[in-house]
């Protein structure tokens, strides 16, 4: 490298103890006790290291976690639009790509990152996120989901769970449930709908141990656009004690109703597989949140229903909801 | 007068800055801007009448003739922030758009002024829908007036072209970082023909020094956090900011346009207006845009006939030239400040220009009588005969006989 400036090694890390010392996400956030989010950010700045620039969409890991004068980044960082999360890391891989090719910035490897909420990476900056997967710049986007728009008051957004109290979706004497809205599939609709991009994965920032780290190396190593959708308890949004935050992440993995998976160049690599290690039943994730706490047993029947379909009918269970074209064909 | 050997090298000096002439249209003479001005990144999305510029950048890029990123967007909001993001690493970038598009993307516009960042943008002025039209109005580009953007209108493919160069310039001067709006008519300019003369790369590059966001760059090396939360902290000295690299761009453009003439002949006269008879005009119309056609033909129409008219085509409206102005219009008897645009609402209901003309004459003791005119919403024409008439009317006005309306609708099928 013509800067002689340490880089980053993608090997995998195995054991917690090998897991990198240095941090490049410190002191000076402002995040809630027991903030997954603030996990994922931590340990992504870990995984990449210092030659890496980062954007951060408007949501709550912007407002609660970049303030003026006490900056938790210790890499290069900016804001970008709520929306504009995909379109803030095609922009800086770009302009670095160009700056290198006509020998305006002495050529090395530089990680472009985007982090963007469920609200800005899988409602409004769908489009935009789309459209960062159809280039052909390293990229990764990172879409941190905790199930609200966890900044404005925990508003519900496309990716919260069915059923779940939010302040847009308070549940009242005529309606029990008004968030009615299935969980949005995001990382499965980007995997299917992007053949070019070689990385889509799912991931929770603790469980298992080292796996969104892992997942990140990998993201960055295999180049062009990739894409991770992570799973965050929000202690905050979700009703419970921040104590159970890494818990409530494994809860949710291990009854399926967040599957963890990968997708590389195509092929899907289970990370944590319900069907052969089995699933929990939904209502041992649902009851330890107050958001659900208004559901009565048909509600909870019909999640459990719901997530039961996702592994036992779907073609590619828990990634795409297409379901018997391929067996019926092969019969 | 003998010329001296000096003055000789340096008129050949200035033949020696243009390359060659070519038949291109307004789009494409803001491509070979683009493309002399070594653009890095480029970000395009189709809308019409802006969208041909992006077409002939992509064919200057297939032809090897220009080495930059060429990034379609899936919107104008992306296309934005797009070249925002890559402004920030330190490249130069380019983007545009028209109508509805320009205000698709509106948010990643105000927060590239918010951000200081200095790329710069098309605008190829159409009407804002609904209904659909595809014709000029200046609504669009308007819409920046208050963002902390340099906004600038050309008149001619030739004032197009060299005002992609004094655009670079002046955005990226450490002084200002804003970032650079160059507005068109849209079809009366971004598609009509003229013969352009392209300037040479050497000559432009002695002009045109190379962007450097200096400490302000985002890279690895310079571990920075741009806009991070304020919240009520810190917003008012933000903003005054943006308030002083508005003022110290005035200065700057000067400077610009000073160097542009040393560089390329004496092209401008003026920077921020152009005054075409007005020198002991007592009524002169003020427009913006392509505008300026058919009214210098009008007064010089009118001059044959000895009236006492004249035209000023105000070319930049951000930073607007308040002193400049008010020194100019204060020789005159009477104003019509002729308005492609509207302002529903506003005062007297008159136009956007209407009202920053007639806030920068307030100040003086004896002012000119000022009349608006609304005209050419939509791509309708605005004729010679239009123009004549909105000079007489402007002309009736200097009599201050108390029953002139302030504003009138010019060309409306009544």
């Amino acid at each position: 490298m013509s800067t002689g400036l340490p880089v980053i090694k993608y090997d995998k890390i195995k054991g917690v103890k090998n897991t990198p010392h240095e941090e490049f996400y410190t002191s000076g956030h402002r995040t809630c006790q027991g903030c997954e989010s603030a996990m994922v950010m931590r340990q992504f700045a870990k995984a990449s290291g210092p030659r890496t620039i980062a954007t951060g969409s408007t949501g709550c890991m912007y407002v609660a976690n970049t303030s003026y004068q006490t900056t938790p980044w210790i890499i290069p960082w900016m804001h970008t639009q709520l929306g504009a999360g995909g379109a803030s890391a095609v922009g800086m891989a770009a302009g670095l790509r160009a700056l290198m090719r006509k020998g305006k910035l002495p050529e090395e490897k530089i990680n472009v990152i985007n982090f963007s909420g469920d609200l800005g990476g899988g409602d409004m900056g769908l489009s935009g996120v789309s459209g960062a997967l159809q280039s052909d710049y390293d990229l990764l986007i990172i879409m941190y989901d905790n199930e609200s728009a966890a900044n404005t008051d925990i508003q519900a957004t496309g990716l919260t769970t069915y059923g779940a109290q939010t302040t847009f979706t308070p549940p009242g004497q005529k309606h029990r449930i008004m968030a009615r809205r299935w969980k949005k599939n995001v990382a499965g609709m980007l995997a299917v709908g992007h053949p070019t991009c070689r990385y889509v994965a799912t991931a929770s920032a603790t469980y298992p141990a080292l796996d969104f780290l892992n997942k990140v190396r990998k993201a960055l190593a295999i180049g062009g656009p990739t894409f991770i959708h992570t799973f965050d308890p929000c202690p905050k949004g979700w009703d419970f004690h921040p104590r159970y935050s890494h818990e409530l992440g494994e809860l949710g993995i291990k009854s399926g109703i967040f599957p963890l998976f990968e997708v590389i160049d195509g092929k899907v690599i289970y990370s944590y597989d319900p069907r052969k290690k089995g699933r929990v039943p939904v209502r041992e994730y649902l009851e330890k949140q107050g958001r659900f706490a208004h559901l009565v047993d048909e509600d909870v029947d019909y999640i459990q229903q719901m997530v039961d379909k996702m592994w036992e009918e779907w073609e590619v269970p828990g990634v795409a909801p297409f379901r018997g074209n391929l067996n019926s064909a092969q019969k | 007068m003998k010329q001296t050997e000096t003055d000789t090298a340096v008129l050949d000096q200035r033949l020696a800055a243009w390359d060659r002439k070519e038949l291109l249209n307004g789009c494409q003479a803001v491509a070979q801007g683009v493309r002399l001005a070594d653009v890095d990144v480029i970000s395009a999305y189709p809308i019409r009448p802006y969208t041909e510029v992006m077409d002939a950048l992509s064919k200057l890029i297939a032809d090897g003739k220009l080495d930059a990123e060429y990034i379609i967007a899936d919107s104008e909001h992306s296309q934005f922030e797009i070249v925002k993001h890559a402004s920030s690493v330190g490249a130069r970038a380019f983007a545009g758009s028209s109508g509805t598009g320009w205000m698709y993307g509106f948010e990643a516009l105000v927060v590239t002024a918010t951000d200081r960042l200095p790329p710069l943008f098309l605008v190829g002025n159409r009407a804002l829908d609904d209904p659909g039209a595809f014709g000029v109005e200046h609504n669009d580009a308007m819409a920046l007036r208050d963002m902390g953007w340099l906004l600038c209108w050309a008149t001619t493919a030739q004032e197009a072209l060299e005002h992609v160069l004094i655009g670079y310039r002046v955005a990226e001067d450490s002084r200002v970082r804003m970032p650079m709006a160059l507005a068109m008519d849209g079809a009366f300019l971004t598609h009509s023909q003229h013969m352009v003369q392209v300037p040479t790369e050497e000559a432009v590059a002695r002009f045109l020094p190379r962007y450097d966001l200096g400490p302000r760059r985002l890279h690895p090396d310079n571990p920075i956090s741009i806009a991070p939360q304020v919240n009520e902290d810190w917003v008012m000295e933000l903003r005054r900011q943006n308030w002083e690299a508005a003022r110290r761009a005035k200065g700057v453009i000067v400077q610009a346009y000073q160097e542009f003439n040393e560089i390329f002949g004496e092209r401008y006269a003026t920077p921020f207006f152009s005054e075409f008879m007005t020198d002991d005009a007592e009524t002169v119309l003020i427009g913006v845009g392509a505008v300026a056609m058919p009214a210098r033909t009008a007064v010089r129409r009118l001059r044959e006939q000895g009236r006492k008219v004249g035209y000023i085509g105000l070319r930049w409206f951000r930073p607007f030239p308040t002193e400049e102005l008010r020194e100019c219009l204060s020789r005159f008897r009477a104003v019509g400040v002729l308005d492609r645009n509207f302002a529903h609402g506003s005062p007297d209901c008159g136009g956007i220009v209407l009202h920053d003309v007639r806030s920068c004459l307030y100040p003086l003791a004896s002012r000119p009588a000022v009349v608006n005119f609304i005209g050419g919403l939509g791509g309708r024409d605005i004729s010679i005969a239009d123009c004549t008439r909105m000079l007489e009317i402007t002309g009736k006005a200097a009599e201050r006989a108390g029953d002139e309306e302030t504003v009138t609708w010019i060309g409306l099928r009544e």
